[in-house]
């Protein structure tokens, strides 16, 4: 399993020092909306030149290298256990070289074994798929962006939100006010409508795997996402909560059944240090192609 | 632009005001959830580590050992202040602390602290961790590395032009609370 190890320090390499392209594209465009002069505009600079020593030292984009989750597609008879153990070791071996921070810490007693590795991390996300090619997915997400995530149970009195469209867009609303300055703006976010607790959450953060200029296949989900991305850069909130015109660089929303009882809306927030990157291996292991 | 040397005077804090963009060279201390709690407990500083008109930083830094066995920072951006509400209004007090720099902003408790007792808090970017980083041109000590970790350690770090913004100065004003205002209310016509 040595090249799946490799590959797999790799991505996490890649994904921890290199910003994805669809994610520098849109940072470019706020910075030219932002007024010049304002802290806005410093900001989104600072965020910028940021973005290209990271890539240049091939260091951490942020120092909070985040929670580690994979999702990976593989064919019938793959080994996953092998798989999951190889994938510990190739955390630890980025922990070691600093592509990762020492950022894992046992909740009950407070120590940090420096390994980044323990219950629940890294998190994997192992599924069957009818092709012949293992994709591994990565996504890195910080502790800042991942506190400003919110769930909300539908209705809500304070909200005026009702079970529909306009009591979600409330909600997210909402979700967006209250993570200024917080999560590291300007951010994207991931919804889910629908779904379970657990789920709900879930399923919000995998709408982080789309391209960030996709458009959603149901229109109904694509007109609430224009909806939120516009309105909410109509909030003046700004890069860092600063004020400005870019508060949002995307918004991608999935939705999944609910009970008849439970209505939840389930958001996720990414900071704009959005660390996704996949590959996909080749019989061997070794990396074939890179996904974003 | 205006620049920033520590250890900080009471005259150059009160100086300053919400929107001033600022670089700060001198000495700063990581500290964050932990040192905080510990603080707040009661804990002391140890031994020839002093906040006395100086600087601690709301962050967790990636430190490495390079060849000669000398510690390095990698990666050094802030992290979100707000969890350190709770403590931070006492330990601008009795500390004697004339900045905090972060992420994010802080509450009313810790902008009464910064009006009372002469300190500011200054917004560093978030997630910019390389920039930081490379502001950082010495690491002075470490102190409790064992006992919280190397995130929740205290680093004490020298630092040449670490640019921040001014967002809760010593008169009163947060910027924070003002976009607040001003975003609710451009939601509510919004909605």
């Amino acid at each position: 399993m040595d090249a799946l190890l490799d590959s797999l320090v790799e991505l996490i390499r890649r994904t921890s020092a290199e910003i994805p392209e669809d994610v520098h594209r849109a940072i470019l465009s706020s910075l030219e909306q932002e007024k010049q002069g304002t802290i806005a505009e410093s900001a989104l600079k600072i965020i910028d030149r940021n973005i290209a020593l990271a890539r240049q030292k091939s260091q951490p984009i942020c120092q909070d290298t985040g929670s580690i989750i994979f999702y990976v597609e593989a064919p019938m008879g793959f080994d996953q256990l092998a798989f999951e153990h190889t994938c510990r070791l190739a955390v630890t071996a980025a922990t070691r070289k600093g592509y990762l921070r020492q950022n894992s810490v046992d909740s009950l007693t407070g120590v940090n074994d420096g390994t980044n590795v323990g219950p629940g991390s890294p998190t994997i996300h192992i599924h069957q798929h009818a092709s012949p090619t293992v994709s591994v997915r990565l996504i890195l997400k910080g502790g800042g962006c991942e506190n400003v995530g919110a769930q909300y149970s539908l209705p809500n009195e304070k909200l005026h939100a009702n079970r529909d469209l306009d009591g979600c867009r409330r909600v997210i609303l909402d979700a967006v006010l209250q993570a200024q300055g917080k999560g590291c703006g300007p951010g994207i976010l991931g919804v889910c409508i629908g779904g379970d607790r657990a789920t709900g959450y879930e399923l919000s953060k995998q709408q982080f795997l789309r391209f960030l200029d996709d458009r959603n296949p149901d229109s109904r989900l694509d007109a609430l996402e224009q909806d939120i991305l516009t309105t909410s850069n109509a909030l003046g909130i700004g890069p860092m909560g600063f004020g400005g015109k870019t508060t949002l660089l995307g918004v991608k929303i999935c939705a999944a059944n609910r009970l008849p009882a439970s209505f939840f809306v389930s958001i996720s927030y990414m900071c704009w240090a959005y660390r996704r990157q996949g590959i996909e291996l080749d019989p061997g292991f070794a990396i074939s192609r890179w996904l974003y | 632009m205006t620049r920033l040397q520590t250890p900080l005077t009471e005259a150059a804090v009160r100086s300053l005001h919400v929107g001033d963009e600022v670089y700060l060279s001198g000495v700063v201390f990581t500290g964050r959830d932990a040192v905080h709690k510990y603080l707040h407990e009661g804990g002391q500083l140890p031994e020839g580590v002093s906040f006395r008109d100086g600087v601690i930083y709301h962050c967790g830094p990636v430190v490495m050992k390079d060849s000669s066995g000398n510690w390095v920072v990698t990666a050094a951006g802030p992290t979100t202040s707000i969890r350190e509400e709770p403590y931070q209004a006492q330990i601008i007090r009795d500390f004697g602390v004339r900045a905090v720099i972060g992420k994010g902003g802080m509450g009313e408790q810790t902008l009464a602290a910064c009006r009372e007792y002469g300190c500011v808090y200054l917004h560093a970017i978030g997630g910019a961790a390389q920039v930081l980083a490379e502001c950082v041109r010495k690491v002075r000590g470490v102190s409790f590395l064992e006992k919280f970790g190397s995130p929740e350690a205290i680093w004490e770090l020298e630092v040449v032009d670490f640019p921040a913004v001014v967002t809760i100065d010593a008169h009163g004003n947060s910027r924070h609370r003002d976009v607040l205002a001003s975003s609710q209310a451009a939601l509510a016509r919004l909605l």
